[in-house]
C-alpha cells in the first residue's frame, strides 16, 4: 500500500468521530459514478455514496429506470463510465457474463467495511457483490373480505382458487385474485414462480438446454389459467401498477405482489377507506402439495467495475461502504426496504419478505442465460392464454425461442 | 452528417451477419442472503480469449435471417410439409414471431394509412369551408392529437377504454354488452391500435391537404363552376388531381412511419395482442438479454420492407429526377 | 379566396360539414379536456376503478384535500420532483436541434435542388433509408461507442443524434420547397453580381421563409416528444420532459406517482398551445408556399 494513502486512511480511522473525516469517508481521491434502478431504498443509498464527495472526491449517481440498457455499455469502455452498478441477482449476470466487474476481495480485506458476512455474495468463491436489501413477492390479503366469506387465510394456490369461488359466490367481488400477467416480463416472471413450486429446474443439469416442456411446466401453466378466471379479463395487458390500483380501489382480495410495494399499501394513502387497515401481508403461496414457494427471492447489492484504476475502485468501495453502513438506519429509511443491514428493525411492510425467507423459497437464478428463457417465456405464453394454443405446445415454442436465441449468444 | 447515416447501417448490417463467441463455462457456486446454489457461469477469461482472435464475433453469413427468429425458413417448410389445408399453415406460419409481426404490421400500415389521408383530406374540406374567424380555432385544436407525445397520449387513452373508464363503459352501453372489453381480445386490440393510430396522424395529412387547398387555382375552378360541374365533380376532378402530391408526399412519410409503429403496443400494453417489427426488435434489445444480432437482422428486415413497400413512390421520384436531368 | 366557390353550399351540405367538424373536434380535443380537467383529482379520481364520474365530481378529491380541486399533482412534478429543470433542458435542446437542422436542411436541400447530378437523388434515398431504420436500433448501437469517447450523457450528444435522425425528414420536406422556386431566381441574382451564397442569403431564403419555419415546426416536435433517444442517452440531471414524466409511473418492484405524471404531461402540453397558436399561420401559409410535393 502506498505510504501517503496508508497514513490517510489511519488517520481517518483516527478521526472517525469528528464530521470531517467523515465527509471525506476516508477517500484521498478518485472518481465515483453510480448507475442502478430508481427508487427510494436505492435513491438512499446513492445519496450516501455521494455525501462522500469532496476534496478532490468526485461522486456522482445515475439512477434510472433504463440501468439494465445502460449498464452493460457504460461499464465495457476503458475506462469505464461507471465505477459502481447497482444490481439485483438478475441483472448481475450480464456483467458476470461479460467480465465486467471485479471480486472485490481484495478490497475487503484492505478496507474491511461495516457489514455481515452474509451480505457477501459470492460467484464461484470470490465475493462479487454486496447485498443490502431483499426483495419477494408474496401474498396479500384483505382480512375482512375473507371473513365475510367465512374461510381462512390461503395458504396454497389450490386454497385460493378455492376461496375466490366462494367470495364470487357470495357476490363479495367479481375478479376477486390479482396477480401481474401483463405480457412480457411480468408473466414470464409468474410462470418462474409457479414453476418452482411445483418444483422444476429451467435447465438440463450442466448444460444451457432449457427444461420446461415437462408436466411441471404444464401444470404451472394450467395453475396459472385456473387462476385468471378468477382476474380481471384484461389480465394480460395488468402491471404491477395496474393491480396495485385495483387493490387500492378495493376490488381484489387476494393478490401476488412485490414486498418493496408493500409499503404504500399499509400506509393507506390514495387507497380507498377500510383498505389499508386489512391488508395482510403473508407468507408466499405453495403449489401442487410441493414444500417450496411458488416465489423466488431477490437481492439488491452493490458491484465495482473492473474497466476502472485501482485508485477509483478503492474510492468507489469506500463510498459504497459508508453508504450501507448501519448507522445510515432510521425510521424513515427502516420503511424504504426489507434492509439486509445490521440494526435494521423490521417494520410492518417487511413481514412479507421474511415470511418468504424463512417458508425455503429459492432465489430467482444467477444463470448467464437464465434473462433469454425469461424474455422467451414473456413473448410466448401469452398465446397459451388467449386459448390459442394447448400448454405443451406453447412450452415447445418457448424452448424453441430460447434456443435460437442462446445460439445467437454463443450458450448452445 | 456521412458518420451518423452510413456507420450505423454498415455497423447494423454487420452485426447482422454475426452471432457471439461460443461461452466457456465452468461450474461454480453461487452464494447470497439465502444460501448457496451450484450454478453455471461464464469463464470470462477463456471467453475473453475467444473474443480477442475474433473481435466481430463468429461469422455466419445469413444464418440468422432464416433463423426461427425471422424468416425460419425450416419452419415453413415444415409446416407447409405438414399441414393439410392452407388455414392449418397459416396458424403454423402465425405461431412464428417474425411474421407474426409482418401480418399485424402490414395489416397496421395498410388499413390506418388510407384511413388518415381519407379522414385529413375530408378536415382539410370541412375547415377550409368554414367561417374566416373559426379556422384559426379549429385548426389549433385539430392539431392536438399529433403533438402529444404517443407515450403519454396512450397513457391516459389507456385508461380511458379500459371497460370501466369513460370511453370503455360507453362503449359497453352502446352495444349493449356488460362484458366487453377493449383490451381482453385479440381482434378489439388490433381494432383500438388502429384507430389510435388514424387519430394520430390523421392532423398530419390534414395540415398538409389544407395548405394545398390553399394554393387551389381559383380559375380553373371557377371555369368548371360555369361549364355546369356539380360539388362532386369539382372535388374530383378539380381539387383531388391539385392535391396528389401532396398525397404521395403525406402516403410516404405515413406508411414509413405506420410500418414502424411501436409506442402504442408499448402504451397499451398490447404486446399479447398485437407484436410489430419495432416491437420485436425492443423486446430484444430491452432487459437483460440483449440479443444485438437478432435485433440487427430485423431491422435490416424493416428496411427493405419500408423500400419495398415505397419502390413505387421512389420510383415516381426517379423519373421526374431524370426527366429534369 | 375559396369563398367565391362555396357561396353556394346548401343548406344541408352546410349542416353535415358543421357536424362532421364538431365531431372531429370532439373525438381530437376530449382526451386532452379531460386529462386537464383530471390533473387537478387525486388518483382514485381520476383513475377511477368504481365509476368513471368519479373524474367528474371528485368525490376522493374532496374528501383527501377538502376541495374539488387539487394542485396536489403540480406541487409533487414542479416543487418535489424538480420538474422544471427537465423543462430547461428540453428547450435547450429543441433550440439546438431546430437552429442546427434547418441550417444543415435548407443548405443541403438547395444544394440538393440545384444540382442536376444523379448522386444527389441517391443521397436523396439513402437519406430516406436512414429514416427507415427503427431509432431503438440506432439507440442501441451508440451506446457504446458514446461511453467510450465520454460522449454520453451530453445534452449536446443527444442534440446531434436528433439532428441525424430528423435531417432525412427536413431534408425531403425543404428540398420539394426549393424545387418550386424556380432557378431563373438565383440565376438572375448571381447576373446581379451575387456570388452563389448571396443569391441564397438575400434572394432565396426570403421566398423560403415560410417553409422554413413549418420544417422548424416539425423538428421541434420531433425532439420535444422523443422519448427512444433522450430517455437512453441523457444522464440523470441532464433529462428531458418526456423521459422524466416515465420516470413517474413506477417500476416492476416500486410504485411511481401517476398524479405528478398526469400533472407534467399538462405542463408539458401548454407551451405547445401557445407554440401551435403562434406559428398556426405560418404553419398553413409555410406549407402554401411550397406545396410540398413528394
Amino acid at each position: 500500500m502506498n505510504p501517503v494513502l496508508k497514513k490517510t486512511l489511519v488517520a481517518a480511522g483516527l478521526m472517525a468521530a469528528s464530521a470531517s473525516a467523515y465527509a471525506g469517508c476516508g477517500i484521498s481521491a478518485g472518481n465515483v459514478n453510480i448507475i442502478g434502478n430508481e427508487f427510494p431504498a436505492i435513491q438512499t443509498i446513492g445519496a450516501g455514496a455521494v455525501a462522500c464527495a469532496g476534496d478532490g472526491v468526485e461522486v456522482k449517481a445515475n439512477l434510472t429506470k433504463e440501468h439494465k440498457d445502460l449498464q452493460v455499455p457504460g461499464l465495457t469502455g476503458n475506462p469505464a463510465e461507471y465505477t459502481v452498478a447497482i444490481v439485483a441477482n438478475s441483472s448481475i449476470v450480464p456483467l458476470m457474463n461479460d467480465g465486467l466487474i471485479r471480486p472485490l476481495d481484495d478490497l475487503i480485506a484492505k478496507h474491511g467495511g461495516n457489514f455481515n458476512d452474509k451480505q457477501k455474495i459470492s460467484i464461484g468463491g470470490k465475493t462479487m457483490a454486496i447485498g443490502f436489501m431483499a426483495n419477494a413477492q408474496h401474498l396479500v390479503y384483505r382480512k375482512d373480505i375473507l371473513e365475510q366469506a367465512g374461510i381462512e387465510a390461503p395458504t396454497t394456490y389450490e386454497e385460493v382458487l378455492a376461496a375466490a369461488d366462494v367470495i364470487k359466490e357470495k357476490g363479495l367481488m367479481k375478479y376477486p385474485f390479482g396477480a401481474a400477467y401483463a405480457a412480457g416480463w411480468g408473466i414470464a416472471q409468474e410462470f418462474n414462480n409457479m414453476f418452482l413450486g411445483f418444483g422444476g429446474e429451467f435447465f438440463k443439469e450442466g448444460s444451457a438446454m432449457p427444461n420446461i416442456n415437462n408436466e411441471m411446466g404444464v401444470n404451472a401453466l394450467n395453475m396459472m389459467k385456473s387462476l385468471t378466471d378468477h382476474m380481471n379479463p384484461d389480465f394480460l395487458t395488468l402491471n404491477n401498477n395496474e393491480i396495485n390500483a385495483e387493490w387500492k380501489a378495493g376490488n381484489v382480495a387476494l393478490m401476488q405482489m412485490w414486498g418493496s410495494r408493500a409499503g404504500p399499501l399499509l400506509d393507506g394513502e390514495g387507497s380507498a377507506p377500510g383498505i389499508a387497515d386489512n391488508t395482510i401481508l403473508a407468507a408466499p403461496l405453495t403449489v401442487g402439495g410441493g414444500s417450496i414457494p411458488a416465489t423466488t427471492l431477490w437481492w439488491d447489492g452493490f458491484t465495482i467495475a473492473k474497466n476502472i484504476s485501482d485508485e477509483d475502485a478503492e474510492a468507489s468501495y469506500l463510498a459504497m461502504v459508508n453508504a450501507i453502513d448501519p448507522s445510515i438506519m432510521n425510521a424513515e429509511v427502516a420503511k424504504q426496504a426489507v434492509w439486509m443491514i445490521d440494526g435494521y428493525e423490521p417494520t410492518p411492510a417487511s413481514a412479507g419478505v421474511f415470511a418468504t425467507i424463512n417458508a425455503g423459497a429459492k432465489p430467482y437464478p444467477m444463470i448467464p442465460y437464465e434473462s433469454l428463457l425469461h424474455t422467451a417465456l414473456g413473448n410466448e405464453l401469452p398465446d397459451f392464454f388467449s386459448g390459442k394454443e394447448s400448454a405443451e405446445k406453447t412450452l415447445a415454442d418457448v424452448e424453441a425461442a430460447y434456443e435460437t436465441a442462446a445460439k445467437e449468444k454463443g450458450f448452445l | 452528417m456521412l458518420l451518423f447515416i452510413f456507420l450505423p447501417i454498415i455497423s447494423v448490417v454487420t452485426q447482422s451477419l454475426h452471432i457471439d463467441h461460443e461461452q466457456v463455462f465452468v461450474e461454480v457456486e453461487n452464494c447470497d442472503f439465502f444460501g448457496c446454489k451450484k450454478a453455471m457461469a461464464v469463464d470470462t477469461e477463456a471467453t475473453e480469449q475467444l473474443r480477442a482472435e475474433q473481435p466481430l464475433g463468429r461469422f455466419v453469413g445469413l444464418d440468422n435471417y432464416f433463423n426461427r427468429s425471422h424468416l425460419a425458413s425450416s419452419e415453413i417448410a415444415t409446416a407447409w410439409k405438414n399441414s393439410d389445408s392452407f388455414g392449418e399453415f397459416y396458424d403454423q406460419v402465425y405461431n412464428l414471431p417474425l411474421y407474426r409481426a409482418i401480418i399485424f404490421t402490414l395489416v397496421y400500415t395498410f388499413t390506418v394509412t388510407p384511413l388518415l389521408i381519407i379522414l385529413g383530406f375530408l378536415i382539410a374540406i370541412g375547415v377550409n369551408s368554414l367561417h374566416r374567424h373559426l379556422k384559426g380555432f379549429v385548426i389549433f385544436f385539430s392539431l392536438l392529437p399529433m403533438i402529444v407525445t404517443p407515450l403519454v397520449g396512450s397513457l391516459i387513452l389507456f385508461w380511458m377504454i379500459d371497460s370501466r373508464g369513460i370511453i370503455g363503459s360507453s362503449l359497453q352501453h352502446l352495444f349493449n354488452d356488460p362484458n366487453l372489453s377493449l383490451k381482453a381480445s385479440t381482434s378489439l386490440t388490433w381494432i383500438t391500435l388502429m384507430v389510435y393510430g388514424v387519430w394520430h396522424s390523421a392532423p398530419f395529412a390534414f395540415v398538409i391537404f389544407y395548405a394545398g387547398l390553399q394554393t387551389l387555382p381559383q380559375d380553373t375552378l371557377e371555369s368548371a363552376m360555369i361549364d355546369g360541374a356539380s360539388r362532386w365533380e369539382r372535388i374530383r376532378y378539380v381539387v383531388i388531381p391539385h392535391l396528389m402530391p401532396l398525397v404521395t408526399f403525406v402516403a410516404l412519410i405515413q406508411l414509413m412511419d405506420n410500418f414502424r409503429v411501436f409506442e402504442p403496443i408499448v402504451g397499451f400494453n398490447a404486446s399479447a395482442h398485437a407484436t410489430s417489427l419495432s416491437s420485436i426488435i425492443f423486446s430484444d434489445l430491452g432487459g437483460e438479454s440483449r440479443l444485438l444480432s437478432s435485433a440487427s437482422t430485423t431491422s435490416v428486415l424493416t428496411i427493405l420492407g419500408v423500400i419495398v413497400l415505397l419502390s413505387p413512390v421512389l420510383y415516381r421520384t426517379w423519373r421526374d429526377w431524370e426527366r429534369k436531368v | 379566396m375559396t369563398s367565391t366557390v362555396v357561396e353556394n353550399k346548401s343548406f344541408s351540405l352546410k349542416l353535415f360539414t358543421s357536424v362532421f367538424i364538431v365531431f372531429w373536434l370532439l373525438i381530437a380535443a376530449f382526451p386532452f379536456f379531460w386529462t386537464f380537467w383530471g390533473s387537478f383529482k387525486v388518483e382514485l379520481d381520476f383513475f377511477s376503478k368504481e365509476n368513471w364520474m368519479n373524474a367528474i365530481t371528485g368525490i376522493r378529491t374532496f374528501r383527501e384535500h377538502g376541495e374539488h380541486f387539487t394542485g396536489a399533482g403540480y406541487e409533487g412534478a414542479w416543487i418535489q420532483e424538480d420538474f422544471w429543470k427537465a423543462v430547461i433542458n428540453t428547450a435547450l435542446v429543441c433550440l439546438f436541434v431546430v437552429c442546427t437542422s434547418l441550417t444543415i436542411g435548407t443548405l443541403g436541400a438547395y444544394a440538393l435542388s440545384r444540382s442536376g447530378f444523379r448522386y444527389a437523388f441517391w443521397l436523396l434515398i439513402l437519406a430516406l433509408v436512414f429514416r427507415a431504420m427503427p431509432p431503438i436500433t440506432l439507440v442501441a448501437g451508440y451506446l457504446l461507442p458514446f461511453f467510450e469517447w465520454g460522449l454520453w450523457g451530453k445534452l449536446s450528444t443527444t442534440v446531434v443524434v436528433l439532428v441525424a435522425i430528423n435531417q432525412p425528414f427536413t431534408l425531403w420536406m425543404l428540398h420539394s420547397f426549393f424545387q418550386k422556386i424556380p432557378k431563373e431566381l438565383d440565376e438572375s441574382a448571381m447576373v446581379d453580381g451575387c456570388t452563389n451564397f448571396q443569391a441564397f442569403r438575400y434572394v432565396i431564403l426570403p421566398v423560403m421563409w415560410p417553409g422554413v419555419i413549418t420544417t422548424g415546426l416539425f423538428s421541434f416536435l420531433l425532439a420535444y416528444n422523443d422519448f427512444a433517444v433522450t430517455a437512453m442517452l441523457l444522464s440523470k440531471e441532464n433529462q428531458t420532459m418526456v423521459p422524466k414524466i416515465a420516470s413517474f409511473l413506477g417500476t416492476t418492484q416500486t410504485e411511481g406517482n401517476v398524479m405528478f405524471a398526469v400533472a407534467a404531461v399538462v405542463s408539458a402540453i401548454v407551451p405547445l398551445f401557445f407554440l401551435v397558436m403562434f406559428f398556426q399561420r405560418q404553419i398553413v401559409s409555410g406549407l402554401t408556399a411550397g406545396a410540398v410535393k413528394g
